[in-house]
């Protein structure tokens, strides 16, 4: 085991935390637009594991899938921003009634 | 292979993965759509540059340097039309935090086109275009 493999193997470590903590974003994620903001990071993360297992045993088979996820990466959260994500009006946050336009038409029957 | 650039190769790709967790903290611990997409464009920019130069230096190939500038290449021209709409998203459907903003231009501007911004449950977000001539500004209580 080189250090350059050594190296890669921390680099691992970081990237297993960061894929952990994104999945706890994308399924606490109040609204879709942070899920869909969590599964770029998911993305770019997969890419990043792709790349170390490319350095880590010297091959080119895995490069095409990292170009092909960042396009998907790319599409996908477009789509989900465009089309999905604006039925989700069930959340609100709440505003206080010093910001300045959300406060104002607050109808007073409901 | 040349020991020293596998090295070298895999600090970048240490520096790369140490974006993505700072990313994901980010992602945690962030209040806001907005705030949350600052911290989730490092990885998908500046961690994609250092782990594609990563690669580069480790794989010391040239078939694999084109693919791998056809990745970074791609992701820069895409990455900011997807944070784009997903900004356009956040604001038009109020997922951000106006309580956390230091300056709202958009807000401001869209007040002076007369558009409004109704925060209640069963209203549509985004604009009451009918009074765009009559009540220009925020005014209260137009209803």
């Amino acid at each position: 085991m080189s250090v350059a493999d050594v190296i890669i193997a921390i680099g691992v470590i970081f990237l297993a935390g960061a894929m952990a903590m994104t999945l706890i974003r994308m399924s606490r994620g109040p609204s879709t637009l942070d899920r869909v903001v969590a599964a770029d990071v998911v993305v770019a993360v997969v890419i990043a594991a792709l790349a170390m297992e490319a350095a880590l045993n010297h091959h080119t088979s895995t490069l095409p899938i990292m170009l092909v996820l960042s396009l998907l990466g790319f599409s996908g959260s477009l789509s989900m921003a465009r089309f999905v994500a604006d039925r989700d009006k069930a959340k609100k946050w709440d505003v206080p009634s010093s910001a300045p336009i959300r406060s104002e038409r607050s109808k007073e029957g409901t | 292979m040349n020991p020293v650039l596998d090295i070298i190769g895999a600090l970048f790709l240490l520096l790369g993965a140490m974006l993505c967790f700072a990313a994901s903290v980010g992602l945690v611990r962030f209040p806001d759509v907005l705030t949350r997409m600052h911290a989730a464009t490092k990885p998908q920019t500046l961690g994609l540059l250092f782990v594609v130069v990563g690669v580069a230096f480790s794989l010391q190939n040239l078939q694999a340097l084109g693919i791998l500038l056809l990745v970074v290449v791609l992701q820069l021209l895409t990455a900011p039309v997807a944070a784009h709409m997903v900004g356009r998203t956040a604001y038009r459907t109020g997922q951000v935090r106006s309580d956390l903003l230091t300056e709202d231009d958009l807000a401001d501007d869209l007040a002076a086109a007369g558009f409004h911004l109704v925060s209640g449950d069963e209203d549509e977000p985004e604009d009451a275009d009918g009074e765009s001539s009559g009540s220009g500004g925020t005014g209260g209580g137009s209803s």
